[in-house]
């Protein structure tokens, strides 16, 4: 049941511009599969900094990161890429969507990528996730054409059509309003409930964290609570 | 699967720009368009010019060279010390082939050889009254010469096979003419070199584009200009030969004139300067088109750029959600190539139509008879390096946008917001 889906060993990462300044200090902790977990903390204290290392995106880190045991130590750029877009669903403050594309067609993009299941599958797929988000109707609709709240949620879809590991969110609430920011909750509380989907959010807001399975706090780079 | 993807994004991106897009298209087009017609009209004209000399010159020219003998007697003697004889002049000897029917026959077995046309050339003197202008006769043979060397072409009056059928006829160069004011059908009087009077009829005129060789040049029969000289009717002075292929003059110019003991000149020698002008003229003309196409090639370069910054965050969200920069790459190279594509396409089309359309502008000249509009060349070989450079310049101008994509860091631009 408490499968390790994340491991994070001493991850210590500094900024070299304009002056050396370590932003992560020996960060060490894991995730389990099924968590519904929140990092907090003053705006500086690494969060974000944290949530890109664990990504895979920002490799320049001392430490180890293991996703699903698998050291991501000296992969190639192409293979990062490959399990950001197997492994890891992103949700960040701002949606991220592609304009030129239809809603259903940003949701399908990271599946055809993946390129595990037919055209066909993925779209059927893609239907169901925007289902689950209540979105339905707005599929064949152009991703500009929709309301922040509901931008954001296609943004979840995304993040959810290749079934990862854990999905990451960077603020996924910090640009909407008090019903959206609800709605945004409600939605990742039924996935970690319904669906066993892992998740790790960074937000500001305590009332959010409060309500997560496990919060991690963060102050001047270091783990101060988790 | 994978390349249906790249292609889905790159056509989404492209649609999403169509204006730039399409005024990068353009460019290229035009460029491509203008490199097609700039090449071949301006090998057309260099055709038209080579083949103003190149199809009335003789491949090979077998002639009889009035000069000093090679080695003088008093080398014979092998002598060790300084001499003092100067001043050595040529032989008298006769300009005449020797053996012309044996080198014929010799020729025309020679399966490299084309065909062979003889030929006779004398000074003479039109008489006009009391002024005699001073000019040369060239006797050959009109069916031969017109079948090799387009006599016929340049026959602007009257007709060329009554210089065989009517005895004692000439044709007139055009400028001779116009200076003694005659008409087909009259009769001239000339002074041979030997200072008999001949009286001869005119029966056309010949206009070969150099105005000054047509006033001085007039043609006859073989055996009527074996008459003025008082010659026998086996005296030839040029043997003219034309060969299959033109590039192999040199060497067997060399050949002919050990194997028949006589001087012999190639095309490519005697009219070095036409080929050096037509090569320049080429280079000239591939040097703008391929400049017009590098400037297109910026141009798209310009609107690829202008499009990353403008898709910076798309790119970002791509590269997260799992596209590797070499897909981001392939997308920016893929839209160049169809910016390349679609408008070089166009462009062979345009440039086409645009060669087609100055084939169709009226172009008389005194100097060219049988041209009556613009010359173009059709060659294949334009439409391929077209279509090849404008892959090859849109590959380059996208491959450098493309690949400055492709190393965007998602985190630098999703942290900037």
């Amino acid at each position: 049941m408490h499968d390790k889906i994340l491991e994070a060993i001493a991850i210590s990462k500094y900024f070299q511009d304009p002056v050396s300044v370590q932003v992560l200090k020996d960060v060490s902790f894991d995730l389990y599969k099924g968590e519904f977990v929140s990092v907090i903390g003053k705006s500086g204290c690494g969060k974000s900094t944290l949530l890109y290392v664990l990504s895979t995106m920002d490799t320049d880190f001392t430490g180890d990161l293991l996703i699903d045991g698998v050291s991501t130590k000296g992969f190639s750029e192409a293979n990062l890429a490959k399990i950001r877009n197997e492994k890891i669903g992103f949700v960040f403050q701002f949606h991220y969507l592609l304009n030129e594309f239809s809603v259903l067609d940003n949701v399908m993009l990271p599946g055809l990528k993946l390129g595990k299941f037919s055209n066909a599958e993925v779209k059927e797929r893609a239907y169901e996730k925007l289902k689950i988000l209540g979105i339905e109707k707005e599929a064949l609709k152009k991703a500009n054409q929709l309301s922040g709240g509901q931008k954001q949620r296609v943004a979840i879809a995304r993040a959810l059509i290749n079934d990862p590991l854990i999905i990451m969110g960077d603020e996924p609430t910090g640009n909407l309003d008090k019903k959206n920011s609800e709605i945004v909750f409600e939605i990742f509380e039924n996935l970690a409930k319904d669906h066993k989907q892992s998740l790790l959010i960074v937000t500001h807001d305590n009332d959010f964290a409060e309500r997560t399975h496990r919060i991690i706090e963060m102050e001047d780079g270091r783990v101060i609570k988790s | 699967m994978k390349y249906q993807l790249i292609f889905k994004l790159s056509k989404a991106l492209l649609l999403a720009r169509v204006k730039q897009t399409s005024v990068a298209a353009i460019g290229v087009t035009f460029s491509i368009m203008m490199f097609i017609a700039l090449l071949s009209f301006m090998t057309g004209l260099n055709d038209l010019l080579d083949g103003l000399v190149v199809n009335r010159t003789p491949h090979v020219r077998l002639y009889n060279e009035l000069k000093p003998a090679l080695t003088q007697p008093v080398d014979k003697l092998k002598l060790k010390s300084y001499h003092f004889i100067h001043s050595v002049k040529p032989k008298a000897s006769k300009t005449e082939l020797y053996n012309v029917a044996s080198i014929s026959t010799e020729l025309s077995r020679d399966p490299r050889v084309l065909g062979i046309s003889p030929r006779i050339t004398t000074p003479i003197f039109y008489n006009i009254g009391n002024t005699n202008l001073s000019g040369v006769i060239n006797g050959l043979d009109v069916v031969k010469e017109s079948e090799l060397f387009s006599f016929s072409d340049y026959v602007v009056e009257g007709k060329e096979l009554d210089l065989k059928n009517v005895p004692n006829s000439i044709i007139l160069g055009k400028g001779v003419a116009e200076k003694m004011l005659v008409t087909v059908g009259d009769v001239i009087s000339i002074t041979t070199p030997n200072g008999e009077q001949f009286s001869l009829k005119v029966v056309g005129f010949f206009q070969s584009g150099l105005l000054d060789l047509d006033k001085v040049q007039s043609y006859a029969s073989v055996s009527t200009t074996q008459k003025l000289i008082g010659a026998s009717n086996d005296y030839i002075t040029d043997l003219q030969v034309k060969l299959k292929n033109i590039l192999l003059a040199p060497a067997l110019a060399k050949e002919y004139a050990k194997r028949f003991e006589l001087d012999a000149i190639d095309i490519q020698t005697a009219n070095s300067q036409f080929e050096t002008g037509s090569s320049v003229r080429t280079i000239i003309s591939y040097a703008v088109g391929i400049t017009l196409l590098i400037v297109a090639g910026f141009g798209i370069y310009n609107i690829l750029n202008m499009m990353i910054y403008e898709k910076m965050d798309s790119i970002a969200i791509m590269k997260a959600t799992g596209f590797s920069g070499r897909d981001v790459r392939y997308v920016f190279i893929t839209i160049a190539l169809s910016i390349g594509l679609v408008g070089g396409l166009l462009g062979l089309l345009f440039g086409y139509g645009l060669s087609a359309l100055i084939d169709q502008i009226p172009f008389n000249t005194m100097a060219l008879p049988t041209i009556k509009t613009y010359p173009i060349n059709y060659s294949f070989k334009f439409y391929l390096i077209g279509a090849i450079f404008s892959v090859i310049t849109t590959y380059l101008a996208g491959y450098f946008p493309s690949r400055k994509a492709s190393r965007i860091d998602p985190v630098v631009i999703i942290r900037g917001k």
